[in-house]
């Protein structure tokens, strides 16, 4: 069996969520693996980040690189080739820099790839057995990949459960003078942060969240009102704000903010996993939706099955009763 | 600049209700109604706009089957200069490195200065782009949601998590995979696909792009689909079944209780 | 004034200046024509517009619209001014032009209009005109109406130049006074018979003046106002081509080649067949010289009375669109560009030039604007062929694109499967009071039920059609539904310049039609009801179900239960595709006579002057900018009238009157329902196998 690899994200010399997932994935596929963390970056941070592994992970590959200092993928790529031996798997978080890294990497490598795992089922001979899906979610798949010659395989972010950290003590190798020099034909020049809006609902406690099923802009109002009652924020899956019936500072999201409130209404909400993505921290969800087969009554604690457009204005006036009882 | 649109004729999502077949090997496609892959739209959208800009020509290629030359049609409707389909059998059950392999002979037999594709395709590996890169050696951005041109070089953003976008500066030739609401696609309508019935699109076959047919189809694949499958409902959300009034106040109950209600 | 039993102007006051008056005339008629000429232009590179066919009713139209005024009484006061105005300018045309070739040929009489009663008739006429003059140019001064005003993105207030122009007629007005009596006072003073002038009338005030002035200032003011009379004259006529008051000459043309077909549109080219089309290069107006002439004449008429941007529902609503000044800016235009002094020049594209995009999709072809106007300018196809031009360009917002595409697959703007089409009649509570066979030729049935997108596939509007399929179950009908045979009628994609797509579902429609072997079509949607009246072609008549029914109640075959509600008032809403374009005001209103104890108030604006929704099809996809909705304004207008319970007979107008009630916070005070089901909720029905759903309107069910 091969080795596992796994491409640990971190900032700020803290390590992203993935980290944790990744080394339960590694599991998933070899269960007797320790497997190897690989970090690039430069500085105090990157090796702060290098430590706090130690514990999960059986080594540690520390690639510091001044070059590398922004995770820029073609960078990466080079010197991830530089220091993988032939036919590893390495594991990747499927997000917005796995998407970036991956593809062009198992070309480099020579090795399969699979993105936007769900699942992994085992590895019979040489092929390794995963679940994906398609068509935005509506079927599953079972995959098959050859892994002799190595395989890049992209975990999608919240699949795998984070297990309590077995007896790993990871030890920290300095792999940076493997990597040669680092040319690319693309520059990283800067970040342009989203504007913050007039509300931060990353800062709230209730978010009443509204999706398509809220079928016009002007039945936002339904919505307002009923967080108005509730002392919470309205936010938004992508299609509402591609629709531009509400600010990209709204969106809830793996391309709009991670939010982590106590309770989290989602409103006309289908819960495509990009959405899902954005909720952190497992808060109390209630999802209203016409549809009883939408995919967000598997994540929701609580579900009705109803119109939004008729339930939320229900919800509104038993929110003003209800304090008006309380008043008295 | 020459640009290059790599696009993909699937099963329109929006109109259609995703169902496995009745021998449950395949969704049930008899139905289904098909269209160009919404991010390629935006691919094709963005490239007439930098022709526009800049000048130069647009096409669009896409490897396939005979019925997918109605997307490049559509595509040369909305205003793409050529198009081309690439279709052998030697190509069918293409992994999606198979599928770049055989675009990178494609690519290989014209000289484009800028390469776009959709950042992904229904079954949303979003792959294709990143591995044609790699093998043509040219530099890649993902997620790419705005592109500036500027004297040889492109500066593109591209979209990360929380909304913020990383501005980054690619040199040409590279390889750009599209996000959806990058533009506003132009409409096609029924009238502009009939006014270019008549453009010759020229198929082409493992021989005319000189592919090697043992790195292709279905042999080659190193990632293959077993089967597809509606995977058992867990658990799930606990339902609640009252009346409409009834639901709102346990709701609200809910809310209070879990550490909502100011 | 000049008459034969006296002459009574002053010859040799006059006759000095003869030549003077003689090049006055021929430069102010060479000038007029040239100008004229000038403003030909446009038209003649204009694109063909069929407008010469049946002469007699076109006549008719002239005689009722042009010469008896017949829109003007909608607004009372204006109207009654105008027709004053318009009445005296007739009655005084001889008398303008007698006195005007008097000062060429001092012996001129006009055959026949001369005489001691014309001249009466003929100075209390210019009195009246020159008290019209006054009080209009008050209301412009002092009152204001709001439909005058000018909104400040069109630029300045037109005020002065009305005022200007009023006061021209007024000069003419006194100037040919001053005339008459400087030489009834001059007659008076050397001893001749003098005309006595009309009691009361502008020239008998000014004799009065005239009686003790030295005869040499008579004649100063006699030859003083001749000359004033014709060259105001010549510089009215002269400036007319200038604005607004073209219409003095034009308005005979814009009734005369007026569209004689309500609810049509016009082709995207006349003269090209359907055959031919693809070999027209650009559908529809992209630049001013895309509009055909009449449209261009259309411009040139408009009086900027403002009465249509005064009942345009996209206007009240807060809309960019005001039909008013989407026919000023196209005027300025041609002004700007084919002038009248220069060479012509052609300009760019009018989207993104004088009209916005939003502007032209703003519309919902309620055709108000058509209905209101006295000049019977046209709006609607105007608006078609701009929005054909933007299709042709690609230039569709994305909230219309994904409904089109809709279409194009599945034959309805929802993108829900075809199989599914027919579901709606297939609910088994329903089949058993109810069975709907579907009509594809081999089970004889006579009647079509044409059902359309919105009552097949919406949660709610389906309880439409399943009231109008027990409806012509219960009168005994043999009638079946196309099912998944039939496609949206493509009412909609027509009017919003989808001219191909509309085509294809046309003929995809008439096929299935005629497969089905009926005679006859009912239908409980006014805009199928409309494009399959006036857009389609050799099919079977079409009714909508409202005269279906209106007529069964006439014959006995209907009666009803007492109201079910006694206290509720019922106010009917005109739908404007039932209405005003197929003008079916009386027969919904006799159903709702008819049923015992029905209390029924008319809103404000009802029949031809009701009030949109919002508009139905494509335009409940389409993501406007506004400040309210149109169904917001309508249903605060039933609020007014007393009513608490709306009855209209268009789903796309249910759908928009419900979503307004939710939105004004009406629920539960205010309710809608069609025509329909409250005719099947109130039906007498003998035996026990009929009885409907009694007494439960169908609304959404929870969770459906």
């Amino acid at each position: 069996m091969a080795r596992i690899y796994a491409y640990i994200e971190h900032r700020g010399g803290v390590v992203d969520d993935s980290a944790a997932e990744l080394a339960a994935a590694a599991k998933k596929i070899d269960v007797t693996s320790v497997p190897t963390a690989i970090l690039t970056g430069s500085g105090a941070n990157l090796d702060t980040a290098c430590d706090s592994l130690r514990s999960s992970y059986g080594e540690i590959w520390k690639v510091a690189n001044e070059a590398l200092a922004y995770p820029n993928a073609e960078l990466v790529r080079q010197a991830l080739v530089s220091v993988l031996p032939a036919n590893s798997i390495l594991l990747v978080p499927h997000d917005h820099f796995g998407i970036d890294l991956s593809p062009g990497l198992s070309i480099k490598l020579n090795s399969a790839y699979v993105p936007d795992v769900l699942a992994i089922e085992g590895v019979e001979g040489d092929w390794l057995k995963l679940v994906r899906q398609e068509f935005g979610g509506q079927v599953s798949t079972h995959v098959r990949c050859d892994i002799s010659c190595g395989a890049v395989i992209n975990i999608r972010p919240g699949a795998f459960k984070a297990e309590p950290s077995a007896s790993a003590s990871g030890a920290v190798i300095d792999k940076s003078p493997a990597v040669g020099a680092l040319v690319a034909r693309r520059r990283y020049l800067e970040t342009i942060v989203a504007e913050a809006g007039d509300v931060d609902i990353t800062k709230h406690n209730v978010l009443v969240s509204v999706g398509r099923g809220i079928q016009e802009k002007e039945n936002l109002g339904l919505a307002e009102e009923l967080a108005e009652g509730l002392g919470a924020a309205v936010s938004c899956s992508r299609p509402v704000v591609d629709a531009k019936w509400m600010e990209k500072s709204r969106q809830v999201g793996s391309s709009g903010k991670t939010v982590k409130p106590k309770v989290y209404l989602a409103c006309g909400i289908s819960g495509a996993f990009q959405h899902l993505a954005g909720i952190k921290g497992s808060p109390f969800i209630i999802a209203i939706n016409k549809n009883p087969k939408a995919p967000i009554f598997q994540v929701a604690d609580i579900g009705i099955v109803d119109d939004v457009l008729e339930f939320l204005p229900e919800l509104t006036n038993k929110a003003r009763e209800m304090r008006g009882a309380a008043a008295k | 600049m020459e640009i290059l649109v790599c696009a993909r004729r699937v099963p329109d999502t929006s109109e259609n209700e995703i169902a496995l077949n009745a021998a449950g090997n395949d969704i049930e496609r008899d139905e289904l109604v098909y269209s160009v892959n919404e991010a390629d739209n935006y691919a094709v959208e963005e490239a007439l706009q930098i022709r526009d800009r800049v000048g130069g020509n647009v096409t669009v290629v896409t490897v396939g089957v005979d019925e997918d030359e109605e997307i490049l049609r559509r595509e040369l409707a909305m205003g793409a200069n050529q198009a081309a389909l690439i279709s052998d059998d030697a190509f069918s059950g293409s992994d999606g490195k198979g599928v770049a392999t055989i675009l990178k002979a494609f690519v290989q037999k014209g000289h484009y200065d800028l390469i776009l594709t959709g950042v992904q395709g229904d079954d949303g590996a979003a792959q294709v782009g990143g591995m044609l890169a790699a093998m043509l050696d040219y530099p890649f951005a993902s997620l790419v949601n705005s592109i500036a041109a500027e004297d040889g070089k492109l500066k593109v953003g591209r979209e990360i998590e929380g909304g913020n976008r990383e501005i980054n500066e690619i040199e040409l030739p590279c390889v750009l995979s599209i996000q959806t609401g990058i533009n506003e696609p132009r409409y096609v309508g029924m009238r502009g696909i009939r006014q270019v019935a008549s453009v010759p699109i020229p198929t082409l076959g493992a021989s005319e792009l000189s592919v090697d047919t043992s790195a292709v189809g279905e042999a080659a694949a190193k990632v293959q689909r077993i089967d597809y499958f509606v995977p058992e409902l867990s658990k799930g959300a606990e339902m609640l079944h009252g009346s409409r009034e009834e639901n709102a106040v346990r709701v609200l109950e809910l809310v209070a209780a879990k550490g909502g209600l100011k | 004034m000049v008459g034969t039993y006296s002459p009574s102007y002053i010859a040799d006051w006059l006759v000095p200046g003869r030549n003077l008056f003689l090049t006055i005339h021929v430069l102010g008629i060479a000038c007029f024509f040239y100008i004229v000429a000038k403003r030909l232009v446009p038209l003649v590179r204009a694109e063909r517009d069929f407008r010469f066919d049946r002469p007699l009713t076109r006549l008719g139209k002239v005689f009722k619209f042009w010469l008896g005024q017949w829109k003007h009484p909608r607004y009372k006061f204006a109207g009654t001014i105008h027709i004053l105005i318009f009445a005296g300018f007739i009655l005084l045309a001889a008398r303008a032009f007698t006195v005007l070739m008097v000062g060429v040929d001092e012996n001129f009489v006009m055959p026949g209009l001369s005489g001691h009663v014309y001249d009466i008739i003929t100075d209390y006429a210019a009195t009246v005109v020159f008290l019209c003059m006054v009080v209009a140019a008050t209301r412009r001064l002092v009152f204001k109406p709001a439909r005058y005003a000018v909104p400040a993105k069109y630029g300045k207030g037109h005020a002065a130049d009305a005022v200007f122009l009023l006061g021209l007629i007024a000069i003419l007005m006194v100037a040919d006074s001053v005339f008459s009596a400087s030489n009834a006072a001059g007659h008076a003073q050397q001893g001749q018979p003098a005309e006595a002038l009309t009691f009361l009338s502008l020239p008998w005030m000014f004799q009065a003046g005239f009686a003790s002035m030295p005869l040499a200032t008579l004649w100063g003011f006699n030859v003083g106002a001749y000359l004033v009379h014709e060259v105001t004259f010549y510089f009215l006529l002269c400036y007319r081509p200038f604005g607004i008051q073209f219409h003095v000459e034009t308005s005979l043309f814009s009734t005369y080649f007026a569209k004689l077909e309500k609810g049509t549109v016009k082709p995207v080219r006349w003269g090209v067949s359907e055959e031919h089309l693809d070999q027209v290069k650009c559908f529809g107006v992209k630049k001013f010289e895309d509009f055909t002439w009449k449209h261009m004449l259309d411009f040139y008429s408009c009086a900027d009375c403002g009465r249509c941007a005064d009942n345009c529902p996209a206007n009240a609503a807060g809309r960019p669109l005001a039909p008013r000044f989407l026919t000023i800016k196209a005027r300025d235009y041609a002004f700007q560009h084919y002038p009248v002094l220069g060479k012509a020049k052609e300009g760019g594209p009018l989207i993104g030039g004088i009209y916005s995009q939003d502007e032209i999709w703003s519309c919902t072809t309620c055709g108000a604007c058509e209905e209101e106007c006295p000049l019977l300018v046209e709006y609607i196809d105007k608006i078609v062929d701009l929005r054909r031009g933007m299709i042709d360009d690609g230039n569709v917002p994305q909230s219309l694109q994904k409904p089109l595409k809709a279409l194009e697959s599945r034959g309805n703007p929802y993108g829900k499967m075809e199989k599914k089409r027919a579901d709606w009649a297939k609910a088994l509570e329903f089949q058993k009071t109810c069975a709907v066979k579907i009509s594809d030729g081999k089970n004889g049935a006579d009647t079509l039920y044409f059902v359309d997108s919105i009552t097949s596939y919406d949660d709610r509007m389906q309880s439409i059609g399943r009231s109008a399929a027990r409806i012509l179950s219960h009168i005994g009908e043999n009638f079946g539904i196309l099912g998944s045979a039939e496609k949206d009628s493509g009412h909609e994609a027509r009017r919003f310049g989808e001219e191909t797509l509309y085509m294809a579902l046309r003929d995809h429609n008439t096929d299935a039609i005629k497969a089905s072997g009926v005679k006859r079509i009912v239908t409980a949607d006014p805009h199928a009801y409309n494009a399959l009246k006036h857009d389609y072609k050799d099919i079977p008549p079409v009714e909508h179900i409202s005269q279906v029914i209106a007529k069964e109640v006439k014959a006995g075959t209907i009666t009803f239960n007492r109201v079910e509600n006694e206290d509720s008032v019922y106010a009917y809403h005109d739908p404007c595709y039932l209405g005003r374009h197929n003008q079916v005001y009386d027969d919904p209103r006799a159903v709702l006579d008819a049923i015992p104890g029905l209390k029924r108030v008319e809103m404000k604006r009802s029949r031809d002057r009701s009030f949109c929704c919002g508009g139905g099809g494509l335009m409940l996809f389409y993501e406007p900018k506004e400040e309210q909705r149109m169904g917001v304004l309508r249903v605060r207008m039933a609020a007014e009238a007393g009513a608490n319970v709306i009855v209209t007979a268009c789903p796309f107008c249910m759908a928009n009157l419900e979503d307004a009630i939710k939105v004004t916070g009406l629920e539960g005070k205010m309710s809608a329902i069609d025509l329909a089901e409250l005719v099947d909720q109130h039906i007498v029905r003998e035996s026990c196998s009929e009885k409907s759903e009694e007494g439960e309107l169908e609304t959404a069910p929870l969770g459906g």
